[in-house]
C-alpha cells in the first residue's frame, strides 16, 4: 500500500503529460482526420522556445520566463503550423497515406533544421526554483512540484480547449466545418480558413506540451519522436474526434504504465500495453468512446 | 428576379446531368421543379450553389452572375440551401445549428432566434438536443429555421417532403408560403411529391432526363390539370 501513492502519482504524471501531447493530435487527426507524423515535431519547437527564452533572459529561471516560454511556444508552434498547412496539408485533405509520407517528410526537415540551429546536443531549458523541490508526504514520499505543476496546467489546459471548441462561436464553426464541409460552406463559413486555425491550433497545443516536457529534463532535435507514438495510440484507444476520448486513453495508458512495469521490465511494460491497446481495439475498433455515429437521411 | 440561362453541369457520363436549363423566377414567388429520380433535380441546385461546377451558362442572381462563385460567396449573397437529406450538424445542438448562420454574419443572435422560434414553435421545446437525435421531420423544420434566420434573398429547397409525415409536410408547405410572403424571398422548390409543390407555387418546370420538357405559370384555374397532366 506505502507503494500504491507514489505509483498513482506517476501515473497521473505520465498521463497527463501524454494528454497534453495527444490534445492537439485529437483535434488535427481526429477533427480533421489528417495524419500529422510531424506532431512530434511541434512539441519540440516548445521544447526549444522555452530554451530560447533563456537565451534571451538568462538560464536563472522564474515564473516570467515560463510564461514567456508559453506564450513563445503557441505562437511559434501556431505560425510554422500555418504555413505548413497553406503549404503543404491543404493539397492532401482526404488523401490519408501522401499525407503521411509528406508529413513525415516534414518531420525530418523539422528535426535536421533544429540541429542546424541548436546543434545535436541535448538543451537545457529552465523552471522556475520552487518546481525542482517537492512535497514531502511523509519520509519515504516526494511528490515532485514540476510534475503536480503539470499535472494541474494538463487539467487547465482540457478545460481551456473543451470551453473553445464547445461554447464559443469560433469553437462551433471549426466543428461545423468539421462535421459536415460542403454545408458548411452553404452556410456562408470559409472552410479554408477554419481548416488553416483548426491544423494550426492543433499544432500550438503541441508547443505547450513542449514546454512542459523541457521541464522534466534536457530536450534535443528527438525529443518530439520519443513522444509521437505514445500520443497516436491515446487517440487512437480514446475513440476519434472527441475530447473525452482522449483524456480516457491517457489516463488508463499513463495510469497502468507505472503499475505494469513494477513486477516486470519497462520494455516488457510497453509491449503489454500495446498488447492491451490490440485487444481493446479488436472489440471495440472506434476506440473506447468514439463519438456516437448516426447517420442522418 | 432569378435567372438561369443555357445552364449545362453535372458529369455526362451521369443520368443525373444538366442541359441547357432555362428558368426564370420573379422575385418573392414560390417556383417549384418536378421530376422523377435521376432527372437531374440535386444536380441543378447543386450548380446553383456552387457545390458542383457548372460547364456553360449563367446564373443570375441579383443582377450578378454566380455559376463561377463558391458556395461561401454565394451563400454570403444571400442564398440559402436547404439539402436532401437536411444536413443538420449532428454534434452541434438544436439552437447552435440554428445561430451558426448568423454568427458568420454577426447577426443580433436574440433577434434570430426569435424568429426561427417563431416560425417553428416545436424547435424552441427541443432546442438543447443534438440535431444528429432529431427525427426526419424536425430535422426539416431545422433546415429551413437555419435558411430563416440569415434573412436570405433566395432560398433552394430539396425535396422537403420527403420522408416526412404527411401532417408536417402540409405544416412546412403552409410556413413556406408564409415565409415568400412576409420575408421577401424568392423559392426555387425542388420536389417529386407532384400536387403538394404546384399547389404552393405560382409557376413550375418538369425536368426529365436533364432537360426542361414542360413549363408555364400556375394560376387557380389550371392547377389541377396541370398536377394532371404530370406523370413521373
Amino acid at each position: 500500500m506505502g507503494d500504491f501513492i507514489p505509483f498513482l502519482f506517476n501515473g497521473l504524471s505520465i498521463s497527463s503529460i501524454l494528454l497534453l501531447t495527444a490534445i492537439g493530435l485529437s483535434i488535427v487527426f481526429g477533427m480533421m482526420g489528417v495524419i500529422n507524423f510531424a506532431h512530434g515535431e511541434f512539441i519540440m519547437i516548445g521544447c526549444y522556445s522555452s530554451y530560447i527564452v533563456s537565451l534571451v533572459l538568462g538560464s536563472e529561471g522564474s515564473w516570467l520566463t515560463l510564461l514567456l516560454a508559453f506564450i513563445l511556444s503557441f505562437i511559434l508552434s501556431f505560425g510554422i503550423g500555418y504555413l505548413i498547412e497553406r503549404l503543404v496539408i491543404r493539397k492532401l485533405y482526404a488523401r490519408p497515406l501522401d499525407s503521411i509520407l509528406a508529413t513525415w517528410g516534414i518531420s525530418l526537415i523539422l528535426q535536421q533544421l533544429a540541429r542546424n540551429i541548436f546543434g545535436s546536443n541535448n538543451v537545457d531549458a529552465p523552471m522556475p526554483k520552487i518546481l525542482s523541490k517537492g512535497w514531502e508526504v511523509t519520509e519515504d514520499i516526494t511528490l515532485p512540484f514540476n510534475r503536480i505543476f503539470i499535472i494541474l496546467f494538463a487539467v487547465l489546459v482540457c478545460l481551456f480547449v473543451y470551453y473553445f471548441i464547445y461554447k464559443t462561436p469560433k469553437g462551433r464553426i471549426l466543428q461545423a466545418v468539421m462535421q459536415n464541409r460542403s454545408m458548411a460552406s452553404c452556410i456562408g463559413i470559409n472552410t479554408k480558413k477554419a481548416d488553416a486555425f483548426t491544423f494550426s491550433f492543433g499544432c500550438g497545443l503541441a508547443g505547450i506540451a513542449g514546454i512542459c516536457i523541457s521541464m522534466l529534463g534536457s530536450v534535443g532535435p528527438s525529443t518530439g519522436q520519443n513522444y509521437i507514438i505514445d500520443t497516436f495510440l491515446v487517440v487512437i484507444l480514446g475513440g476519434i474526434g472527441g475530447l473525452r476520448g482522449t483524456i480516457l486513453g491517457a489516463l488508463l495508458i499513463g495510469i497502468s504504465s507505472p503499475f505494469i512495469e513494477n513486477f516486470t521490465t519497462s520494455s516488457m511494460a510497453k509491449v503489454i500495453i500495446l498488447s492491451l491497446v490490440l485487444i481493446v481495439l479488436h472489440y471495440k475498433p472506434q476506440g473506447l468512446s468514439p463519438m456516437k455515429d448516426r447517420t442522418i437521411d | 428576379m432569378f435567372e438561369i440561362k443555357n445552364l449545362t453541369a453535372g458529369y455526362s457520363n451521369e443520368s443525373s446531368a444538366i442541359h441547357n436549363i432555362n428558368i426564370s423566377i420573379p422575385k418573392n414567388e414560390i417556383c417549384s421543379i418536378v421530376g422523377s429520380n435521376g432527372a437531374g433535380k440535386t444536380t441543378l441546385l447543386k450548380s446553383i450553389m456552387g457545390l458542383m461546377p457548372s460547364k456553360s451558362g449563367e446564373i443570375i442572381f441579383d443582377g450578378q452572375d454566380i455559376s463561377k462563385l463558391d458556395s461561401e460567396a454565394i451563400s454570403q449573397l444571400g442564398v440559402a440551401y436547404v439539402p436532401q437529406g437536411r444536413m443538420i450538424f449532428p454534434y452541434l445542438s438544436v439552437e447552435e445549428n440554428l445561430l451558426l448562420g448568423c454568427e458568420v454574419r454577426k447577426m443580433n443572435l436574440k433577434k434570430a432566434l426569435e424568429i426561427g422560434y417563431d416560425y417553428f414553435p416545436d424547435l424552441k421545446e427541443i432546442r438543447k438536443r443534438k440535431g444528429g437525435m432529431l427525427s426526419g421531420g424536425q430535422q426539416q423544420q431545422l433546415a429551413i429555421a437555419r435558411m430563416l434566420v440569415i434573412d436570405p434573398k433566395m432560398i433552394l429547397l430539396d425535396e422537403p417532403a420527403e420522408g416526412i409525415q404527411p401532417n408536417v409536410v402540409q405544416e412546412i408547405g403552409r410556413i413556406l408560403q408564409k415565409i415568400a410572403l412576409d420575408l421577401n424571398v424568392t423559392v426555387l422548390l425542388v420536389e417529386q411529391f407532384v400536387s403538394f409543390a404546384i399547389n404552393l407555387s405560382q409557376s413550375y418546370y418538369f425536368l426529365q432526363g436533364g432537360e426542361i420538357t414542360k413549363e408555364s405559370r400556375v394560376t387557380k384555374d389550371n392547377v389541377h390539370s396541370i398536377v394532371k397532366s404530370i406523370k413521373l
